[in-house]
């Protein structure tokens, strides 16, 4: 499974710093957050303070990773524009909801939104759709951010995680 | 009681300073560490209001043995008080909060803020876990922070500090820099990294 591997790819892109508001899809990479001592691990309360807080890494010297789902992009717009005005190198993996098989409207409209956010503040996005380039595009995505200066945000598809279902058990 | 002037305090506190690295929060609070003099450790910020104590934070895990101030104001902490229990959780020895607390918002026109209805910063500070939060109100106060500040690995930290209401003299903003990639690049290069 190529979710296994990331772990592996951000570890040997040299990120020390995890930030994450959890998301299924990102449980492996969480787990390995906090039991891979190469990895310090940072439970956010909300998406944009993991923006603040991987420019804050940067400028002491660390290379860090921000985890989220696409609910949690609209919630960083403002503070994109301080890795922008500062070009700070910057990558986030966000696991898309409400795309593909989605039962939560809700989910939706941000899902919609999402690469769009991130181009309206500079920010490039790279999607993945097929399980097969997800390594490749987090290892292609991790290289323009640290070695390139540029803010990246890799989306993964619905289709990639499997659509979540609470309906059917338990009910 | 007299209040705290905001400049004295910064410039007080600043004095001893040492190796720390400053991260200034929108917008007085970043005036007042610009007018006690310009330094190559200082990362001023312009705007992202309520990041302050993430970016501190960051900064703060990048580099365990050096001391990270942040100082920001009331109204940009309420704005990100979250990060208070994500600084509280990750606990960096070296991370210490200070909040210039006016209880108005001073860069829009003085409107009343938070903490001056009720809200008591160093008391959500403790009930997000940090447990070393305190409020200072006078000089013997603000002298005890000082030398809590000195005090090496006993962080995370985190003040509400009690000031006047109104601003500074703005002359001090030439002092601050602007370009937010440029003072990411002549922080890097005080540290030691590369510049890029």
């Amino acid at each position: 499974m190529s979710f296994d591997a990331l772990p592996d790819v951000l570890q040997a892109a040299g990120v020390s710093l995890v930030a994450y508001v959890p998301d299924a899809g990102h449980a492996a990479l969480i787990r390995a957050a906090h039991d891979r001592p190469a990895f310090t691990p940072v439970s956010l309360t909300t998406e944009e303070e993991g923006v603040a807080l991987c420019a804050g890494a940067w400028a002491g010297g660390a290379r860090s990773v921000l985890l989220m789902q696409s609910s949690g992009v609209g919630n960083c717009l403002n503070m994109l524009g301080l890795i922008r005005s500062g070009r700070y190198p910057f990558l986030t993996l966000v696991t898309m909801r409400g795309e593909w098989g989605e039962f939560n409207p809700w989910q939706v409209p941000m899902a919609e939104a999402t690469a769009p956010a991130f181009e309206l503040m500079g920010v490039g996005v790279r999607r993945v759709d097929r399980p097969e380039d997800l390594v490749p595009t987090v290892e292609a995505a991790a290289r323009m951010a640290f070695d390139g200066g540029s803010a990246m945000a890799v989306l993964i598809g619905q289709r990639v995680i499997g659509a979540k279902s609470f309906f059917g058990e338990g009910r | 009681m007299s209040a705290l002037d905001r400049r004295e305090v910064v410039a007080r506190l600043l004095r001893d300073r040492g190796e720390a690295v400053v991260v200034t929060g929108l917008g007085n609070p970043t005036w007042d560490v610009a007018a006690a003099g310009d330094h190559a450790r200082n990362l001023y910020l312009w705007g992202a209001m309520g990041g302050a104590v993430a970016m501190a934070l960051g900064l703060a895990l990048a580099r365990p043995e050096t001391p990270v101030w942040c100082v920001t104001g009331d109204g940009e902490m309420m704005m990100g008080l979250g990060s208070l229990a994500v600084a509280a959780q990750s606990a960096p020895a070296n991370l210490s909060i200070l909040v210039l607390d006016n209880g108005e918002y001073g860069e829009t026109g003085a409107q009343r803020a938070h903490t001056a209805a009720g809200a008591d910063l160093a008391a959500i500070a403790r009930g997000c876990g940090i447990a070393a939060a305190v409020r200072v109100e006078d000089a013997a106060g603000l002298e005890a922070l000082a030398h809590a500040l000195a005090a090496p690995g006993a962080g995370p930290r985190f003040a509400a500090i009690q000031v006047a209401r109104g601003g500074g003299d703005k002359a001090a903003i030439r002092n601050a820099l602007r370009d937010p990639a440029v003072n990411r690049a002549r922080l890097r290069e005080a540290l030691g990294l590369s510049v890029e």
